[in-house]
């Protein structure tokens, strides 16, 4: 079973210390470079001394301070953090399942998170974007336990095959359920359409602050736990045989993981409405970078993950001038080719 | 390692322990002909009878037999209009769709080895969508027209991923993961054609793209079941090259195998069955990719279970058919929105009751 789920190209050779660190410093460089962006330009372009002088000492009424600190401030914060939990989440997942498909989205986070904001708006009436909050965490929340449940009470435990199955059997349910609502429910239609293009803008309506103060708590905890997790995802990455040849509670590692990934993926899909691919690319870009070590990957995910979802929305901002492309739509269309190009190129790393 | 006691008399010549051994053997491939055997009867009873459920449901039996006696020359010709023109064509029409996706998703799964590598899920299916929603939305069209669209839109995706994983020969990896990228950016496609439009388009393209039956005419049915019959041949021709690339591509080329065509073969019939039927009824969500798990897993070993793929996606789509017609009085459910609640339960149920000796393709 594992053996037809790798890939048949040899994994990609650990890179030395040093290596490592400098790529990781040029991430960073990347990181910086596409913040100083997203602060700077947009529908009305500020010169990089202005935005340094609206954070250091902001000048009430300044319109391009104004600017800097009430819209584009919020949104580059919120595009680091649902970034870097994407990232790290879809190299939890891609681990966990050891599926190189494996997205945030696999294990039905994105469609149990979607149903139960249709189902907030058909049946409750929420209509404010900061009520869809915690419906979405705990559709995402809950969808992941039926999955990781469903797959372990089988004989043989949450084996990687059928958790991705699961996943995507809750997704096909759940999207069914949702279409139904949708074709029978005028306002969830037209309110969920502009919620399930993810973006980085107008999320929590002026309440961006509280929502991540909401989320915080489980962002850390998601984070944290993930690192703590990466000595077991070395181990599973060689089967799961092996894996507790060396001691590994192979059950214990998988559900932990998972409970981080769904932190971190609920969290950012609770802020941002459910944004694909982020996931699913990083940990490809990363690993040519890497080698196979999840420590260095998931550090990389916490850079890169946020350095691509703020260079598109800063792109969906600058190509569909005056309106603007929502940054989930932008990181799908332009991420597409850089995948096929990364995947044509090099040799992609097994899982 | 020493020999198995269970296979090697202890006292015995080697002769008598081969021959035991292949009494074995022969047990155990017969057991497995018969599973195959009795897997595929129960199936296509159980689809008959979800044929006859939804033909004579509300008190039409006698319409039903009526029609039958028709075809062969009697009858009062009672059934002909409700049952010949109204419910017939649209049963064809929705197992001719059901196999042809579960075939298409059987196809997609084993030739590159991974459970998730469906046509809904690399893009295929989202490129009929994608084309179909483009001519309702920006286009204004309607009819025979947008299904064309949908044709083209899933062909053309296909031809892009495998040209676009060609590097002098296409892995299944590269094509799965390059699928997968472009299901995504087709995803975002349709996100931005579904929050630019008026309402209305975003409703009559979202119930195309959910996928329904509708009341086909016979000409449309008699299409898909040309375009169908033609493709069968292959199918069975292409399922012994299948069960060689399932070796890995090393293997298969070192035992002579032409990989490369063989793969391009059976992945050209798959894109054609999964088009042919987005065609007609849509991309009906899941059907392609529900369908082979749970044929994989009632005949265990079987792979690729082509009959059995087909005799499932019959049933999920007739199942779902019948549950959108008839489970919620006063409206009509289109087809596609039903067959992940109907396949994907059952799935599930599968996979937490299933046994571990599972494969991944």
């Amino acid at each position: 079973m594992t053996q037809t789920l790798r890939p048949a190209t040899a994994p990609a050779p650990a890179r030395t210390l040093r290596a490592r660190v400098l790529w990781l410093g040029i991430a960073a460089g990347v990181l910086a470079l596409v913040i100083a962006a997203s602060l700077a330009l947009g529908a009305r372009d500020v010169p990089l001394a202005v935005v340094l002088e609206s954070l250091t000492t902001p000048v009430p009424g300044d319109n391009d301070h104004q600017v800097v600190l009430q819209q584009r401030l919020p949104r580059t914060l919120v595009g680091l953090l649902v970034g870097a939990a994407l990232g790290v989440a879809g190299a939890l997942m891609q681990g966990i399942t050891r599926n190189p498909l494996a997205d945030p989205g696999l294990l039905g986070v994105n469609a149990g998170a979607s149903l139960f904001v249709v189902l907030a708006i058909s049946i409750l009436g929420v209509t404010a974007p900061a009520g869809y909050i915690w419906f979405a965490f705990a559709g995402g929340a809950l969808a992941t336990v039926v999955v990781y449940g469903v797959a372990a009470l089988g004989r043989g435990g949450a084996t990687p095959v059928k958790l991705a199955l699961a996943g995507m059997a809750i997704t096909a349910g759940a999207t069914s359920l949702l279409t139904l609502v949708l074709l029978t429910n005028t306002t969830a239609l037209s309110t969920y359409r502009f919620w399930a293009v993810g973006s980085l803008a107008g999320r929590g309506a002026g309440g961006t602050a509280d929502t991540i103060a909401a989320l915080a708590p489980f962002l850390l905890v998601g984070g944290l736990l993930a690192f703590a997790c990466t000595r077991w995802l070395n181990l599973l990455a060689m089967g799961d045989e092996l894996a507790r040849g060396l001691g590994v509670n192979v059950a214990r590692a998988r559900g932990l993981s998972m409970l981080a990934a769904v932190l971190l993926a609920g969290s950012a899909t609770a802020i941002a409405g459910p944004i694909a691919f982020v996931g699913l690319v990083v940990p490809h870009l990363i690993r040519p970078l890497t080698g196979p070590d999840y420590r260095w990957i998931l550090s990389f995910a916490l850079v890169l993950g946020p350095a691509l979802l703020v260079a598109a929305d800063v792109i969906g901002r600058l190509i569909a001038q005056p309106g603007e492309l929502e940054a989930g739509l932008v990181v799908a269309l332009l991420g597409a080719p850089v995948m096929i190009a990364i995947v044509r190129r090099a040799k992609v790393s097994g899982l | 390692m020493t020999s198995t006691p269970a296979l090697a008399p202890s006292h015995g010549t080697r002769a008598e322990s081969a021959n035991a051994v292949r009494r074995i053997v022969g047990e155990l491939a017969r057991r497995r002909r018969r599973r195959t055997f009795a897997v595929l009867s129960v199936l296509s009873g159980l689809v008959l009878a979800l044929a006859w459920l939804t033909l004579s449901w509300g008190g039409n039996a006698a319409a039903v037999l009526d029609y039958a006696a028709t075809l062969t020359g009697g009858g009062e010709g009672i059934g002909d209009f409700r049952i010949g023109t109204l419910r017939l064509p649209r049963l064809l029409l929705g197992a001719l769709v059901g196999a042809s996706f579960g075939i298409a998703g059987a196809l997609f799964q084993s030739v590159l080895g991974n459970p998730l590598a469906s046509p809904d899920v690399l893009g295929v299916n989202g490129g009929g969508s994608f084309a179909a929603a483009f001519a309702i939305i920006a286009l204004g069209l309607t009819g025979p027209v947008v299904g064309l669209a949908a044709f083209l839109g899933a062909s053309a995706v296909a031809t892009a991923i495998y040209l676009l994983a060609w590097r002098g020969g296409v892995a299944g990896y590269r094509f799965v993961l390059i699928g997968v990228g472009i299901a995504f950016a087709i995803n975002a496609g349709i996100g931005y054609l579904l929050t630019r439009s008026a309402e209305n388009d975003v409703r009559s393209a979202l119930v195309w793209m959910v996928g329904s039956i509708g009341t086909p005419r016979w000409e449309q049915v008699a299409i898909l079941a040309a375009i169908v019959g033609a493709l069968l041949p292959l199918v069975v021709a292409v399922r012994r090259r299948l069960l060689v690339l399932q070796l890995g591509d090393d293997l298969a080329g070192g035992l002579g195998a032409r990989v490369e065509p063989a793969r391009l073969t059976v992945l050209t019939v798959a894109v054609a069955l999964a088009a042919g039927a987005t065609a007609f009824a849509g991309p009906v969500a899941f059907v392609a990719f529900v369908s082979a798990p749970i044929a994989r897993r009632l005949l265990p070993g079987a792979t690729p279970a082509i009959s059995a793929s087909a005799l499932v996606g019959v049933l999920v789509v007739l199942g779902a058919e019948f549950a959108g017609q008839h489970f919620l009085p006063g409206l009509e459910v289109p087809v596609g929105i039903i067959t992940g609640a109907v396949g994907a339960p059952y799935l599930l149920w599968l996979l937490a009751t299933g046994d571990a000796q599972e494969r991944s393709a």
